[in-house]
């Protein structure tokens, strides 16, 4: 039940693009067209839900027992950064239909502040490994709900009138306003409502 | 050699220009004093870590730059978070997570790759320094908006002696404030709304008669 739990706060509650401002570069960089968006987002659900747990496991089985938690920084970027490459290599070889979907964007991902964010945040919620997973899959299909939105949003926007100063990412900051506010909606009572005594 | 320096504040203004380092800018800004302090840590990474790609530049091999810049901007970062959690906990604590993710800012690694490994230290140093008041600019900008609209209140440093509590309070706002622009919504309307204004005043830059004069009549009869 609590990862049930988990899933709807990442996903809706605290999504990470609309309320809690991580990975907004990609957000407004990516989503020109629905096609590329798809994309970005499920290479950030592959990669959060890997390095969220990669990095829960080097922070508790590493850093913790040595007492090296003030480098959790540090370790985290690195670990974030060579697992994309790993990714992009394992997908490469397994995979190339996919390598061709997402090829482009992995190396992007490691400076998308949504995974290292994760990272640390899962950290400080003391999640065991299998919560930081979920959550760290949770968050990714977060973006990727945010970002397609927001590019069949976009779509839809260039065919229209759009005041000169506005065009471009003004007009996309704004859409995602409005998109944040109509995210206000899903609050903590949602979930209260969904599972009492959660 | 100047040029440097200013480019960063207005003409190249990481935040509204080249939008880079969003996510600190909409994150922090709904205090000043926040945005003052993320953008002092941010000034202090950019800085170092442009002194160390910009000396280091012919011993890192191309290969390997990336991760080596990261390495160099993530030791900055740990420095900067351990100093204000030791000296300055409540800002450290209003930050979260956003503190550790400095290293992730892509100004900082942009700027390594784009200028400081291609230039000398002095131009790398002024570069950095103006591109960091820059972000804090960029920053201050926004979340003086959000927290003048939002709350009512502008907070900066505390002055002890004055009895002031670093909260100035405007009448009418402070009672009725527009909670929105506190909220993430109103991050990503001010952005826009300011993103706008200043597409506005370019393309009427551009119009206005090239010389000195002319600028300034322009300006003058507006």
């Amino acid at each position: 039940m609590i990862y049930i739990g988990i899933f709807i706060t990442f996903v809706f509650i605290n999504n990470f693009i609309l309320t809690q401002f991580l990975g907004i570069c990609p957000f407004i960089g990516v989503s020109k067209n629905v096609e590329s968006a798809v994309g970005m987002g499920f290479a950030v659900i592959f990669v959060m839900s890997i390095a969220t747990l990669a990095t829960w496991i080097i922070y508790h089985w590493i850093l913790v027992p040595l007492d090296l938690t003030f480098l959790r920084t540090i370790s985290f970027i690195l670990v974030i950064a060579s697992l994309v490459q790993l990714v992009e290599m394992v997908i490469q070889k397994v995979s190339p239909a996919l390598y061709k979907a997402l090829g482009i964007y992995l190396p992007l991902i490691t400076t998308n502040c949504a995974v290292m964010g994760m990272a640390v945040i899962a950290v400080q919620n003391n999640y065991n490994a299998l919560e930081s997973f979920i959550a760290g899959f949770s968050a990714g299909v977060g973006f990727l709900l945010a970002i397609v939105l927001m590019s069949t949003i976009r779509e839809k926007l260039d065919t229209e009138w759009i005041p000169k100063p506005f065009q471009g990412v003004s007009i996309a900051f704004i859409t995602g306003g409005l998109m944040a506010m109509a995210f206000m909606a899903f609050d903590k009572t949602l979930l209260n409502n969904l599972f009492p005594g959660l | 050699m100047i040029r440097e320096f200013t480019k960063g504040l207005f003409k190249e203004n990481p935040i509204f220009v080249v939008l880079l380092g969003l996510c600190p800018a909409l994150g922090v800004s709904t205090k000043v004093i926040n945005a003052l302090g993320m953008g002092a840590g941010t000034l202090f990474v950019l800085v170092g870590s442009n002194i160390f790609v910009s000396l280091l530049k012919g011993f890192i091999p191309e290969k390997v730059r990336i991760p080596a810049y990261i390495v160099i901007i993530a030791s900055f970062v740990t420095i900067v978070e351990m100093v204000m959690q030791a000296y300055a906990p409540d800002l450290y604590n209003s930050l979260g997570v956003f503190v550790p993710l400095i290293v992730v800012n892509c100004i900082i690694l942009g700027r390594a790759e784009a200028f400081a490994s291609k230039n000398r230290l002095l131009p790398s140093v002024l570069d950095a320094l103006g591109m960091g008041l820059g972000f804090t600019l960029g920053l201050s900008a926004i979340s003086l908006v959000r927290e003048f609209f939002g709350n009512g209140t502008v907070t900066i440093f505390p002055i002890a002696p004055l009895g002031f509590d670093g909260i100035i309070r405007i009448p009418l706002i402070y009672q009725s404030p527009a909670r929105i622009m506190t909220l993430a919504a109103g991050a990503l309307l001010v952005i826009g709304y300011l993103k706008a204004l200043l597409n506005y005043y370019e393309a009427k830059k551009k119009d206005a008669p090239k010389n000195e004069k002319g600028v300034k009549e322009a300006a003058l009869a507006e």
